[in-house]
C-alpha cells in the first residue's frame, strides 16, 4: 500500500516545554487551518501537551533520527537540562522556540534572586501558607520503602544554549503564528540558513510599525510614563508620546502587534544580530534622549523608569553579560 | 537574597589586586594620563585603558562585557561637561551612565565599580588620585566573581 | 582570526625598549616573547628605539620577508607616533589602518614602580592589541577640495573687516547685508572710545573700499535664504530683496529724494531709531554705502493706491533708475568658506517698565543718544530733551539688560566705556550735571581705565548702586517736572533720590532675535546665551563646529570694535588657511550606517551636534554625511538597532580589547 510507505518518509519533528508558560505551544495551535499543512508534511512524535508519547519513546529513536526539534522554555530544573540534553541528541536540528528557550525569557528573572530566597518567599513567608512544618521540597524522599524524587532546582535560570548546542532560534513571546509558519517553511525547505540564524528579519521593529512616521524627527524626553499612567494616542508614536517602548531595539517579525493594540513594545523577540546585548543596548538608546544634561535632573528623568532590570531585561536576562544578579557560591 | 560576601579563599590578606578596564576619550583623559606618565607621577598598575574618541562611544555593552569577562571594576574618563571637543558627547555619556550604574546596583554590582570621571587633558593628578582611589576601593570590596561556573550547577543539584 | 574573512591575519608585533624609558621597567624580551605565543603572531620582535628610521625599516622589511598583514607596535603614547608608524605601514605596502599601537610608555613604564606589574600590564595590553588589530579594515583619508569664494554674513565692521582682508589676498568674497547699506551699529556711533575717533571718519573709507574693491561682491538688501553642503563645498542660496532703483543704473545724485512728492519727511526713520523722519525714497545716512536710494513699499503712494505723479522718476530723467516693478531675486553661490559676522542687537528696555522708556518721553537708550549727539542725526547734534530744551542735569544707568538675573545674566563689555563716552560728550554738548550709576566700572582695555580718571576729573558724579527705578511722582519741589533716579548707593549706604532731566539707559548687547533661526540655517550651534558658539573658547574663538564657518564680532558675543576687527583678521586667516590647503583630509573615524539595517527610528537624529545625521524621507532611513561627521561614535553607542557603526572603532574591535586586557594568559 502507498499510505504507510509514504509516512515512513514523513521528517519527524519533537516539540518539548521546559520552564515555560505554554504560550509557545498556544502558538503551534494558533497556526489554525494551517496546522493541517504541518501536519500533513510532517511527523510529529513527542509532544508532550498535546500527544500522549513517553520520555522513553524519544530515547528510543536512534540519535539524529529526528528532523527537528523544538524546545521552548528556560532551563531551570535538571530534568528540563536531560531532556534538552535528550532532545539535542535525537534531534538533526535543534530550534529554541520562543523567547525563554532563546534569551532566558519572563523566568529569567528570577535571576535576581537565590533558589534559598525563593523557596523562602514560597514556602513560608508567603501570606497564604500554612506551613508549620517549614516543610520545602526535596530532590529524594524515602518512606515506606518507597522513594519518591522531584527534579533539582538550579539557582540559575538559563536558555537553551546555555546547556545544549542550538542550530535556530524561533524569536517571539510567543512567536506568532506568522514567524512560526515561516520557520517551519524555511526548515523543511531544505535550504538550511547559517547555523545560529534568528528566524526572522534582521531589522528593528519601527520598519514594520504603523506609528513610525508619527515619530518626530528629534525626540527628546523630560520623562517616561507607563503605560497604566497616560491614556495613549492609537495613532502617535508611543516613545513620542513618553512610553518606554522598546521597538527601536526589538528585532522585527511580528508586525508590531503591541503597537497596533496600542501598548508598547517589550522586546520580546530580542535584539538583531547586530547587537550583543539587548538590554545594555535598549538602554543605551532610551538614555540618550533623555533631554538634560545636569546629573540631578538626569536621574529625575531616568527615575521616572522604575524598574530597569524589568524594562530593558524582561526577556533576556539570562542571556546577557551579567546572566543574573551577582550571587554568592552556594554553601558547600 | 543573601549578601554576596567577598570571596574568602583570595581576601585583601592574601593581596587581591583588582583589574579596572577604563575607557579614556582621546581629547581629555588620555591626555591626562600621558601628561601623568611624561611628568613621572606613579600610581597602582591595576588599570587597563581602551582609548576611545569621545566618552559618548562608550556603549553600555561594553561595561556589561568588561565585568561579565572578570573586570573587577570599570572607569569612564571624559571631558569636564561643557568641554567635550564633540560638544555633547559627555553629556550623553553622563545619562547612560546614571542609568546604568542604577540597574547594575539592582544586578548585585556595587557602585564603587562602576566609575565616571571628568578628567580635563592638564589634570593628571586627578587621574592618579581617581586610580588609587578606586582601587583602594575595590580591594576592599574584593573581586566581583560574577561567573556562575558550571561546577555550581553540579553542587546546587547536591545541595538541593 | 579571519577578521574580514579574506586572508589570515598575519601580525608583527614590535616592542620598542625606548632605550631604558621603556625596557628600564618593563621585561621587554618576556614582552616580545609572549607576544610570539599569540594566535596569528608572526613576527615578534623586541628593538630598541621603532621610532627611528632603522627602527622602521625593520618593520617595513618584515612586512615584505614575512607577508604580515596586521601591525602592532608597542612603545609610547599614540598622540606621539600613531601617524608615523601609520606611515611606515603604508611604506611597507598595506593599508595604514591595519597599523594598532599599544601604549606602555607613558601609560605603564613611566607610571608604575612595581616592575613584574608592569611587565604583566604590558602583555594584557598587548594581547588587547593584537586581538584587536584582526578586526581591522581598510581605511582610506577622504580628500576633499577647497573652493576659493568665501561668503561673510553681515556687512557690520567685522564683515567689512573680514572681507577686505580676503580681497586684499585675491579671493573672491561675496558680502550679503541684509539692510539697504553697510556699516552695522558702528555707522551709528559718533565718536567712539576711548580715543574718540569720529566713527564715521574711520569706518566710511573702509565702506568704500568694500564698494570699490574688484574682488568684492556686494548685495545688500539680501538674505541668506539656504547653506548646504559641507567645508570646501557649500551652496548657498541668496535672496536680494527690490530696492526698487536700480543699482547699476543709479549714479547717486539723491535727485528723486529731493523730488519726492512728500515735501516733508513725515515716516519715522529706522537709522535714526525713530527719532527722526524720513520720506518714502530715502536712504539711510548720507555715507551709506551703496549710496543707492531705497524705495519703502509700504509708505510710497505709488505702491500703495497707483496713483502717484512719479517726481521721482522725472527727477531721474534719462537715467530710468527707478523701476517700480523691480522683483526679488535669488542668486545661489558655490562657497569654500563662511564668515558669520551678524552683530548684535541692542536690549529692549520696554522690557523694564520701572526704568519708564516708552512712557516717559526723556528717557532714552544709549544708541539713540549716540543719534542725538552725532551731528548728521535727527537733531544735527543738538543733545536736546524732547521739548527742544538743554537738559541740565542727565542720569546714565549701566547695566540695564545686563548682568541681570531678571533679563540678562551676562556683562555686555562695552557698556561702561560707552556709558563714559556719553557722559564726556554730553557735558560737552550740553554743560550738564552728569551722573553715573554704575554696578562695577569695567574699563579693562588699551586706555580705558585712563578715560574713565579723565572723566572723573571732568566733575561728572559716579555712583556705585544700579539704578533701581525712574519716577516722575515728585516726592519734594526738587523733583517736581523732572525724572527721579531711586538708587541705593552703596559707597555710602543710602538709598538716593536724584531728580534730572534726561536718563540714559545704558542698554546691553545680546544676540538678534533670530540668531536661533540663522544658526540652524548654517548648521552651527548657539551657546545657552544665543551667540553663536565657538569651537573653544580658548583655542578655537573663531571657529565653530561645522568645519568651515567661521565667526567674526559680536555675534560669537559682546565685545568692542578692536575686539570685533581682531577677530575679523583671525576669521579671515583660518577661511585663507583652508583655502590656501587647497584640500582638507578628513580622518576616516566616521561613523557609518549598515546598509539596509537602519530601521528608521530616528533616535539618532537628535544626537549629533554637528547635524552630520539626516532622515531621509523617501528611503525611511536615517544617512550620515561622511564630511560632516566628527567620529565622536555618540551615535554608534546609541543606536538601538546597532546600526550604526564606526570607521576604526568598531563594536567588535572594542569587545576583543576588552577580552584582551582581561584574558588570563
Amino acid at each position: 500500500m502507498s499510505e504507510p510507505a509514504m509516512e515512513k518518509q514523513k521528517p519527524k519533528v519533537a516539540f518539548y516545554w521546559c520552564a515555560s508558560c505554554g504560550g509557545c505551544e498556544e502558538a503551534v495551535v494558533d497556526l489554525a487551518e494551517n496546522i493541517l499543512s504541518v501536519v500533513a508534511a510532517v511527523d510529529i512524535v513527542f509532544w508532550p501537551v498535546a500527544l500522549d508519547f513517553k520520555r522513553k519513546d524519544m530515547e528510543a529513536y536512534p540519535d539524529g533520527a529526528v528532523l527537528a526539534g523544538f524546545v521552548n522554555g528556560a532551563i531551570r530544573t535538571t530534568e528540563q537540562e536531560e531532556m534538552a540534553h535528550l532532545m539535542r541528541r535525537k534531534c538533526k536540528v535543534l530550534v529554541a522556540f520562543g523567547a525563554c528557550a532563546q534569551l532566558g525569557g519572563i523566568p529569567g528573572l528570577a535571576n535576581l534572586w537565590s533558589r534559598e530566597s525563593i523557596f523562602q518567599t514560597v514556602y513560608h513567608d508567603s501570606p497564604s501558607n500554612a506551613n508549620a512544618d517549614g516543610t520545602l521540597p526535596k530532590t529524594f524522599y524515602r518512606e515506606n520503602g518507597y522513594c519518591v524524587s522531584l527534579p533539582g532546582f538550579f539557582d540559575t535560570v538559563r536558555a537553551l544554549d546555555q546547556v545544549v548546542d542550538v542550530d535556530y532560534y524561533v524569536p517571539g513571546c510567543p512567536p506568532t503564528p506568522k514567524i512560526l509558519h515561516e520557520a517551519l517553511g524555511t526548515l523543511l525547505s531544505g535550504k538550511l540558513p547559517p547555523k545560529g540564524t534568528v528566524l526572522a528579519p534582521d531589522h528593528a521593529l519601527c520598519e514594520e510599525c504603523p506609528r513610525k512616521d508619527t515619530r518626530p524627527e528629534k525626540l527628546t524626553l523630560t520623562a517616561f510614563k507607563r503605560p497604566s499612567e497616560v491614556v495613549i494616542d492609537q495613532e502617535k508614536c508611543l516613545l513620542a508620546q513618553g512610553v518606554v517602548c522598546l521597538g527601536p531595539a526589538t528585532r522585527a517579525g511580528c508586525e508590531a502587534l503591541c503597537p497596533r493594540g496600542n501598548m508598547p513594545c517589550t522586546g520580546c523577540f530580542g535584539p538583531p544580530s547586530r547587537v550583543h546585548d539587548f538590554g545594555a543596548k535598549a538602554l543605551s538608546s532610551v538614555a540618550s534622549i533623555i533631554d538634560s544634561n545636569d546629573e540631578q535632573e538626569i536621574d529625575r528623568i531616568a527615575g521616572t523608569i522604575p524598574d530597569l532590570v524589568g524594562t530593558f531585561y524582561r526577556y533576556s536576562l539570562p542571556a546577557s553579560p551579567l546572566r543574573r544578579k551577582k550571587a554568592a557560591p552556594p554553601a558547600l | 537574597m543573601p549578601e554576596a560576601k567577598p570571596d574568602s579563599r583570595k581576601g585583601q590578606e592574601n593581596g587581591f589586586e583588582p583589574k579596572i578596564v577604563a575607557f579614556f576619550c582621546n581629547w581629555c583623559t588620555y591626555l591626562a594620563a600621558d601628561l601623568a606618565g611624561t611628568s613621572r607621577m606613579k600610581y597602582a598598575p591595576n588599570m587597563r585603558v581602551i582609548r576611545l574618541m569621545c566618552s559618548g562611544r562608550v556603549d553600555p555593552q561594553f561595561v556589561l562585557e568588561a565585568f561579565a569577562e572578570g573586570a573587577d571594576g570599570v572607569l569612564i574618563g571624559g571631558c569636564h561637561p561643557g568641554d567635550c571637543h564633540y560638544q555633547e558627547g559627555n553629556y550623553k555619556a553622563l545619562r547612560r551612565v546614571r542609568m546604568l550604574k542604577r540597574l547594575l546596583k539592582t544586578m548585585g554590582i556595587e557602585e564603587e565599580r562602576f566609575r565616571l570621571e571628568w578628567i580635563s587633558a592638564s589634570e593628571a593628578d586627578r587621574l592618579k588620585v581617581a586610580v588609587n582611589d578606586m582601587v583602594e576601593k575595590l580591594r576592599a570590596l574584593g573581586p566581583l566573581k560574577l561567573e556562575t561556573p558550571k561546577e555550581f550547577f553540579a553542587e546546587e543539584v547536591k545541595a538541593a | 582570526m579571519n577578521g574580514n574573512g579574506h586572508n589570515a591575519a598575519r601580525i608583527g608585533v614590535y616592542v620598542c625598549d625606548c632605550g631604558t624609558n621603556i625596557a628600564g621597567v618593563i621585561d621587554v624580551k618576556a614582552l616580545a616573547a609572549f607576544a610570539g605565543t599569540l594566535p596569528g603572531v608572526v613576527v615578534s620582535r623586541e628593538y630598541k628605539y621603532m621610532c627611528s628610521d632603522p627602527g622602521q625599516e625593520l618593520l617595513v622589511q618584515d612586512v615584505r620577508d614575512h607577508q604580515l598583514n596586521r601591525i602592532v607596535v608597542a612603545s609610547c603614547s599614540p598622540l606621539l607616533h600613531e601617524h608615523t608608524f601609520r606611515t611606515a605601514t603604508a611604506k611597507a605596502g598595506l593599508n595604514p589602518y591595519y597599523f594598532h599601537m599599544v601604549n606602555i610608555r607613558e601609560h605603564d613604564s613611566w607610571v608604575h614602580e612595581d616592575h613584574p606589574a608592569a611587565t604583566e600590564k604590558a602583555k594584557d595590553l598587548v594581547r588587547a592589541a593584537v586581538r584587536r588589530v584582526v578586526f581591522h579594515k581598510p581605511l582610506e583619508r577622504k580628500k576633499v577640495p577647497i573652493h576659493p569664494d568665501v561668503l561673510v554674513v553681515g556687512g557690520g565692521i567685522a564683515g567689512i573687516h573680514t572681507a577686505l582682508t580676503l580681497a586684499n589676498a585675491g579671493k573672491h568674497v561675496y558680502l550679503v547685508e541684509r539692510e539697504p547699506t553697510i556699516g552695522g551699529h558702528m555707522a551709528k556711533f559718533d565718536k567712539t572710545f576711548p580715543t574718540l575717533d569720529c566713527a564715521a571718519c574711520i569706518l566710511t573709507p573702509k565702506m568704500t573700499a568694500v564698494k570699490q574693491h574688484p574682488n568684492i561682491t556686494l548685495w545688500t538688501l539680501s538674505d541668506v535664504e539656504k547653506v548646504e553642503g559641507y567645508v570646501g563645498n557649500f551652496k548657498v542660496t541668496v535672496k536680494r530683496h527690490p530696492r526698487y532703483v536700480l543699482e547699476d543704473v543709479c549714479v547717486g545724485c539723491l535727485e528723486c529724494i529731493e523730488a519726492c512728492v512728500y515735501k516733508q519727511a513725515k515716516y519715522p526713520d529706522e537709522f535714526n531709531l525713530g527719532l527722526g523722519k524720513r520720506k518714502p525714497i530715502y536712504i539711510p545716512f548720507p555715507q551709506a554705502v551703496p549710496l543707492i536710494p531705497v524705495i519703502d513699499p509700504d509708505t510710497c503712494i505709488e505702491f500703495k493706491s497707483g496713483k502717484c505723479k512719479k517726481t521721482c522718476v522725472e527727477a531721474c530723467g534719462d537715467r530710468h533708475g527707478i523701476d517700480f516693478k523691480q522683483k526679488e531675486s535669488t542668486e545661489t553661490i558655490d562657497v569654500g568658506t563662511i564668515v558669520m559676522s551678524t552683530g548684535f542687537q541692542v536690549f529692549d528696555a520696554r522690557r523694564l517698565p520701572y526704568y519708564g522708556y516708552g512712557k516717559f518721553p526723556n528717557v532714552y537708550t544709549s544708541l539713540e543718544v549716540e543719534r542725538l549727539i552725532n551731528a548728521s542725526g535727527p537733531t544735527g547734534g543738538e543733545v536736546i530733551l524732547r521739548d527742544g530744551q538743554k537738559p541740565k542735569t542727565v542720569g546714565i544707568l549701566h547695566c540695564i539688560g545686563s548682568r541681570d538675573e531678571n533679563t540678562n545674566r551676562w556683562c555686555s563689555r562695552v557698556c561702561c566705556m560707552y556709558s563714559l563716552k556719553l557722559a564726556h560728550l554730553i557735558k560737552e554738548h550740553t554743560g550738564a550735571e552728569i551722573f553715573n550709576f554704575y554696578i562695577d566700572m569695567r574699563t579693562p582695555g588699551k586706555g580705558f581705565e585712563e578715560f574713565y580718571q579723565r572723566l572723573l576729573n571732568e566733575g561728572v558724579h559716579f555712583i556705585r548702586g544700579k539704578g533701581a527705578e525712574i519716577s516722575a511722582w515728585p516726592l519734594d519741589p526738587s523733583e517736581e517736572g523732572k525724572l527721579t533716579i531711586r538708587v541705593e548707593d552703596t559707597l555710602i549706604g543710602k538709598i538716593r533720590r536724584i531728580p534730572v532731566d534726561m536718563v540714559v539707559l545704558s542698554v546691553g548687547l545680546e544676540p538678534h532675535a533670530d540668531a536661533g533661526d540663522v544658526r540652524r540655517l548654517f548648521n552651527i550651534s548657539c551657546s545657552q546665551e544665543g551667540w553663536f558658539l565657538e569651537r573653544h573658547p580658548k583655542l578655537a574663538p573663531v571657529n565653530t563646529f561645522t568645519d568651515g564657518i567661521f565667526l567674526a564680532g559680536c555675534c560669537q558675543g559682546p565685545k568692542d570694535i578692536p575686539d570685533s576687527v581682531a577677530q575679523a583678521g583671525a576669521a579671515a586667516a583660518e577661511s585663507l588657511a583652508l583655502i590656501d590647503a587647497k584640500f582638507v583630509e578628513l580622518e576616516p573615524n566616521t561613523a557609518y550606517i549598515v546598509e539596509d539595517a537602519c530601521s528608521g527610528c530616528k533616535t539618532c537624529i537628535p544626537l549629533c551636534p554637528y547635524s552630520a545625521i539626516s532622515f531621509l524621507e523617501e528611503k525611511k532611513r536615517a544617512e550620515i554625511n561622511e564630511a560632516l561627521c566628527k567620529g565622536c561614535g555618540t551615535c554608534v553607542a546609541a543606536c538601538p538597532s546597532g546600526s550604526i557603526r564606526q570607521n576604526l572603532f568598531e563594536d567588535e574591535e572594542i569587545f576583543e580589547e576588552i577580552k584582551g586586557v582581561l584574558a588570563h594568559a
